[in-house]
């Protein structure tokens, strides 16, 4: 596999994760620095994150996430498992078993996920339309 | 300094999946069966289009879209059989997506065909990501690839409704251990159907005319 090829896929991403958080940022009617951008990336979902970061930083260049960070938090791949009647971890993304009971784990819980989780806002403490947002961490 | 967070949890690829889902309504509203393949360069895509079209342009109707980075090669040899084809060329982009497909489709009536392929970009990692709207995605590896191709890109083979093992008539010159490749899809994917063909020899084509007969069958019925 060429490494082009596989930036070239991350940097679909990355613009695609510019685009949602830019409407994000819009529709809350923030007017401070984007700090930071956090999303969540399945082990199964085909994405690296390494490549992701480097697209990120590309792709955000210009917009108005240019110097924000990309916090990824890998989310690893659960099955049902029909044996255990439980949701359990699989062996690797290539081996679909369960880690307990070596059983084969037909249906995947979680792993697939390719999400925007939210996007961390620096503001300077005037008063604005804030919009239906959670409370603010303090720094 | 305050810093707070926007909650959004929306999927990366939500403008895609929202556009696929509208296609994916269209097509059933019209009845048309649409079946994309998948596979990495040359695993034989195109071929087993060319076969495929020749076996049903009789009995059906049929169209064709063909993505590639570069050249309409790939159309013009599907056009010999007289079906109408056109050709998506993505340029840098490593594949298709649903706007890409919309576009294509454009003045197509979708009413009159009974199936619609889409031929994706030769490529293992980034079609996984991107639903077209169809009916079915089958995912070929030719004999050629190695049996561990799927334990390589799982993620592709785990969007695939249907794994076809190509280039079968020359399995055995190249040593393909056929246990070890059904294993290993098994292993990634269970359950996953895989039809084993030769679309030189047509040896195994049945199974997959018969497949996509079923599918037909199921996507008249929604």
């Amino acid at each position: 596999m060429c490494y082009l090829a596989v930036a070239m896929h991350e940097l679909s991403i990355a613009l695609s994760l510019i685009d949602v958080a830019t409407e994000a940022i819009i529709s809350s009617h923030s007017t401070g620095r984007v700090a930071a951008v956090r999303v969540r990336v399945g082990l199964l979902s085909g994405i690296d994150r390494d490549a992701l970061a480097f697209s990120f930083d590309v792709a955000a260049s210009g917009s108005v996430l240019e110097g924000a960070r990309l916090h990824v938090e890998d989310v690893a791949v659960t099955a049902w498992c029909p044996s255990c009647a439980a949701e359990r971890a699989v062996v690797s993304i290539s081996s679909r078993r369960c880690t307990v009971c070596r059983t084969i784990a037909p249906r995947i819980v979680r792993g697939e996920e390719l999400e925007l989780v939210g996007v961390e806002i620096e503001e300077d403490g005037n008063e604005t339309d804030r919009g239906p947002t959670r409370s603010a961490e303090q720094e | 300094m305050a810093t707070r967070l926007i909650e959004v949890r929306r999927d990366l690829l939500n403008k895609n999946d929202v556009l696929a889902r509208r296609l994916r309504r269209r097509f059933a509203d019209a009845g048309v069966c649409v079946v994309s393949l998948v596979s990495s360069p040359g695993a034989g895509k195109t071929a087993l289009l060319e076969s495929t079209l020749r076996a049903i342009a009789a009995d059906a109707s049929v169209a064709a879209l063909v993505g590639d980075l570069a050249t309409d090669n790939d159309a013009e040899r599907l056009r010999r059989s007289g079906v109408p084809v056109r050709q998506i060329v993505t340029g840098t982009v490593c594949h298709v997506d649903a706007q890409m497909v919309d576009t294509a489709l454009e003045g197509w009536n979708l009413q009159e065909l009974d199936f619609l392929f889409i031929e994706n970009v030769g490529n293992l990692v980034c079609p996984a990501s991107y639903d077209l709207g169809e009916s079915l995605r089958a995912v070929l590896m030719s004999v050629t690839e190695g049996e561990d191709k799927p334990a390589k890109y799982p993620t592709i083979f785990n969007s695939a409704d249907l794994a076809i093992i190509t280039k079968t008539d020359i399995a055995a010159a190249v040593g393909f251990d056929r246990p070890a490749a059904l294993q290993c899809i098994n292993e990634v994917r269970p359950g996953l159907e895989v039809i084993e063909l030769s679309a030189r020899t047509s040896a195994g084509m049945t199974a997959w005319l018969q497949w996509l007969d079923r599918a037909r069958q199921a996507a008249a019925a929604v």
